[in-house]
């Protein structure tokens, strides 16, 4: 009997060995546990991971100077910040196209406000010069359109980009407006010969065709007359590309036409604002013209990208630290007072009677299910200098009528509104620990001679760590992050990092330094979630 | 150590007397604030506290009728001294001192400590029990003061004169038929009862068959799944809200232009799935804990008699962690009806939700019916806790039957 058992192995009912069968059964239990977690963990992942990770995201994308000045931003690699002088006509010259562009596309403004994080004073330079850029586009437009009136129309800009394919196509499609516009085709070689004109002849096509229009027959864009002069000023002859003979006779007379024009860039821009011969305008456009930025992150911690590497910001703009500082320090002293409010109440509702300490622990809940405005207007109320605390203490005379207590939309208003807030959160987790304290402990400790205090500092206290640990780590993470209280009942001295956070979202715009004040924010807090994690365990958080 | 078979009582003269005096000056020095003349208000008062005390200790053992008659005194007493508040005050005022003068006078407030205690450990024994029911006093307070403020007559934030003299005409239903009437809180509050059932249902369904599926013994990468499944709770509600304004605003557009929903519909879309997710945790971690508990063999014998897997979770599984499902769809319902920050950076206007519109209201123009609102929603509150805590007992005794 024993022999055929250890010679071939044991086997379940259908022949299949054992193991197997056993090693079949797991993998099947595995997949049911896992198919009844995948569609929330999907949930989960899409409606909450994505949208942080796109903030995180957000705060060290910068993609915006290169695509609004791509051509600026490749003249100015050129350009040595250590000679102390601005960058010379070729720049302005890409400059120049790159503005008028964007201007087209109502973009300048928007990247006028993104350097003006970095470098107070660029979004007004940028303001003024896209109007300004414009004007430079004019003058060209009449010097190009007077020497030949077919430089007016959209038509011959798109034969000379266009292939003939792509036109046949697009006409084709404004006779019946049906279906989707054609994509544009550029024509071979043209981006070789006209670089800067064809770049700006593609945004344009973008542009009018997003708007459900045919780029050969819309007013072509003025920056097309300075690309062209300033292609045909680099390239006299592009015959190179094969163009209709028309189109290529118009290029071919033009160019001489203005081959003797001269025009300087720089003087211009240096006339429409001053801005444009400083340094610093500069160093902040190369310092920030790469696609990712840690921009935002050294602004986060008050520092900045100047033209020698990494240096403190000013001491007026260092507000950062200081904020985080002050969060960190008003969480702890929420957290301190927690405790010591939590912790009695804890010990008492642990040694009371089951009866009386459910009655008690009602008190303590009711609060928890209590709306958090109901609770913060609650404390509005009662903190206000016309509010019932001063009311009573002006009747009792314990305060002067004049000099009423200021209670309120300072740190005290947020440090008791949120103690009030944040108790229960304090004395549940010290409940469920002190209740498994077996009270026999400290009486064992009186009954060996240890005075009331010594029974409990060296018996009693040691035990209950764990539960301070679990409530100060809960308390904490969830103080760092309040807004709504702050907001209600802080004022100005008594606000959050997060207050800082909502401000950039919702007025300053600025979302970028707001996604990456977050992120240290939510870096700071899984650190801490990490902790709790380790001491206490996520799968016994209790509620109620 | 002196240890007396009995609870000695205490002297008359030389504990009891005294300690109600003291109790009396205090009661008197309030009332004297309130009469303008605090010297004979502090006087008046020790003086009558402890010929109470002398009477209640000597003449009159039975202690209800004790207790009564120094109300109806007292009443008397304040009703003399100040119309219809003063009365009420009074009856408080002589339960209060003929509760302290029992209390001292028959030894009852050493019945909480052992008999061989020190007077200074009796004495620290009831301090400590003062300081808890002051810390319980900090939490309950503020929430019981809305109530009568919120039918205050006047648009104060305060009491008034006729309030506290507790003249009919100093109170109103006003702030509530506004709550009521309003549409600036009307369609606040039917945006919250459309987005807070909504997002219920989304976390408690997924919520529940996640958490059986955790609760399975061989769960591979259970403590990571579990971390993001819990991370909604733990990451701040501002930096959620951050995440969600950016990415929710790029879904949006998608769900205007691609799927062509209009923007009422996508902005609840938004705003429902936002807040779905944020009560996931409590849902996972409430049903988790039923699930703790239950016994396993359960589930084989209903396979054993023949049940498949659906029929087994519904008429066995199902009815045994329903406590736990349903104290997670509170907690999700609450907090979806509860949320602000994510609302303000995710809704539009059009999706204005009660706290919101309690949020700017309390920022920018504050109006008293924010205390009608808060006075609902406390008694809101005290039926979902009712609910909450009658469920968890009913649990305890479902698993306290179950075989383990």
């Amino acid at each position: 009997m024993s022999d055929t058992t250890q010679a071939s192995p044991m086997k379940a009912a259908d022949g299949t060995p054992l193991k197997k069968s056993l090693t079949r059964a797991l993998r099947r239990q595995k997949l049911r546990a896992l198919a009844l977690i995948a569609p929330l963990l999907i949930f989960v992942l899409f409606t909450f991971i994505l949208p942080i990770a796109d903030m995180l995201f957000r705060s060290v994308e910068n993609q915006i100077v290169g695509d609004t000045l791509p051509n600026t931003v490749q003249a100015l690699k050129a350009w040595d910040q250590a000679s102390d002088e601005a960058p010379g006509e070729q720049v302005f010259r890409a400059l120049s196209v790159d503005l008028q562009v964007a201007a087209e596309l109502k973009q300048h403004t928007r990247l006028g406000t993104r350097l003006n994080y970095e470098n107070p004073g660029v979004s007004s330079l940028f303001r003024s010069s896209g109007r300004g850029a414009d004007k430079i586009g004019k003058d060209f437009q009449d010097r190009l359109v007077e020497l030949d009136p077919a430089w007016k129309e959209g038509e011959t800009w798109a034969t000379i980009f266009g292939t003939d394919e792509w036109l046949a196509a697009e006409a084709a499609w404004d006779a019946d407006r049906a279906g989707k516009q054609p994509a544009f085709r550029m024509r071979d070689g043209i981006d070789e010969a006209l670089p800067l004109t064809a770049h700006a002849y593609q945004v344009f096509v973008k542009d009018v065709q997003g708007a459900g229009k045919n780029p050969a027959t819309t007013k072509p864009w003025r920056v097309f007359y300075d690309a062209l002069s300033q292609d045909l000023g680099a390239n006299p002859d592009p015959a190179s590309a094969a163009l209709p003979s028309a189109q290529a006779t118009l290029i071919a007379a033009t160019s001489t036409a203005i081959a003797g024009d001269s025009f300087s860039y720089k003087d211009a821009f240096l006339d429409m604002d001053t801005g444009w011969g400083a340094v610093s305008t500069w160093e902040t456009i190369k310092a920030y013209s790469a696609p990712y930025t840690a921009g935002y992150f050294l602004n986060a911690v008050d520092l900045e990208k100047g033209a020698d590497g990494i240096a403190v910001r000013p001491p007026e703009e260092r507000i950062y630290i200081k904020l985080f500082a002050r969060t960190m320090w008003m969480s702890l002293l929420i957290t301190v007072s927690c405790l010591v409010l939590g912790y009695p109440v804890a010990w008492l509702l642990a040694n009371l009677r089951a009866s009386t300490s459910n009655l008690l622990m009602i008190l303590v809940l009711l609060p928890f299910w209590t709306s958090l405005l109901v609770r913060t207007s609650a404390w509005k109320v009662l903190l206000q200098q016309q509010g019932v605390i001063n009311d009573i203490l002006v009747w009792l005379r314990i305060v002067d009528d004049g000099n009423r207590l200021v209670m309120i939309n300072n740190q005290m208003g947020t440090i008791i509104a949120m103690t009030h807030i944040l108790l229960p959160f304090m004395i549940l987790p010290l409940y469920s620990v002190m209740k498994t304290v077996p009270p026999t402990y400290l009486r064992a400790a009186r009954s060996l001679g240890a005075t009331p205090w010594t029974a409990f500092w060296r018996v009693y206290f040691p035990q209950s760590v764990p539960g301070i640990g679990a409530g100060s780590i809960l308390v904490f993470i969830l103080a760092i992050g309040y807004y709504i209280t702050p907001e209600l009942v802080g004022g100005t001295q008594g606000v959050f990092i997060s207050n800082r956070i909502a401000f950039h979202i919702s007025s300053s715009l600025n979302w970028g330094l707001a996604a990456a004040l977050g992120a240290i924010l939510l870096g700071v807090v899984l650190l801490l979630y990490y902790t709790y994690d380790k001491i206490v365990g996520i799968d016994n958080v209790k509620l109620g | 150590m002196n240890i007396a078979p009995d609870i000695p009582k205490p002297s008359l003269m030389g504990f009891t007397l005294p300690v109600m005096a003291l109790a009396g000056a205090l009661v008197g020095y309030v009332v004297g604030t309130a009469k303008g003349n605090v010297p004979a208000g502090i006087a008046g008062g020790a003086a009558v506290a402890a010929a109470l005390a002398f009477v209640l200790a000597a003449f009159v053992p039975q202690r209800t009728a004790g207790r009564i008659g120094a109300a109806v005194v007292f009443a008397a007493l304040g009703a003399a001294i100040g119309g219809v508040a003063g009365g009420v005050a009074g009856i408080l005022i002589g339960l209060v001192l003929s509760w302290i003068a029992y209390w001292l006078a028959t030894g009852a407030y050493r019945a909480g400590v052992p008999v061989y205690a020190t007077a200074g450990e009796v004495l620290w024994h009831n301090s400590f029990r003062v300081i808890c029911g002051l810390i319980f006093f900090f939490l309950i307070a503020p929430i019981i003061i809305v109530l009568p403020l919120a039918f205050n007559a006047e648009n104060f934030f305060t009491f008034t004169p006729k309030m506290l003299a507790l003249d009919p005409e100093g109170y109103s239903l006003k702030h509530f038929r506004d709550f009521l009437s309003n549409p600036d809180w009307t369609r606040p509050l039917k945006n919250s009862f459309i987005i807070a059932p909504l997002a219920t249902i989304i976390s408690v369904s997924l919520g529940t068959l996640a958490a059986i599926g955790l609760s399975q013994s061989h769960v591979p990468g259970r403590r990571a799944i579990m971390a993001i499944l819990i991370s909604p709770m733990i990451v701040p509600l501002i930096i959620s809200a951050t995440g969600m304004f950016f990415f929710y605003s790029k879904l949006g557009i998608w769900m205007e232009d691609t799927v062509g929903l209009s923007k009422d519909i996508s902005g609840y879309i938004k705003v429902v799935l936002a807040h779905s997710v944020l009560g996931i945790p409590f849902v996972i971690i409430t049903v988790t804990a039923t699930l703790v508990g239950f016994d396993r063999s359960l589930t084989r014998a209903a396979a054993n008699m023949g049940a498949g897997p659906v029929r087994t979770f519904f008429k066995v599984q199902m009815p045994l962690i329903m406590p736990g499902v349903i104290s997670g769809a509170l907690f999700a319902f609450i907090t979806s009806f509860d949320e602000v920050v994510v609302v303000l950076f995710v809704g539009s206007a059009s999706q204005k939700t009660l706290p919101w519109q309690m949020f700017t209201g309390l920022r920018e123009q504050i109006s008293p019916t924010i205390l009608a609102v808060a006075a609902v929603l406390v008694a809101f509150s005290v039926v979902l806790l009712t609910t909450v805590e009658l469920l968890r007992r009913r649990s305890e005794r479902l698993r306290g039957m179950s075989p383990t």
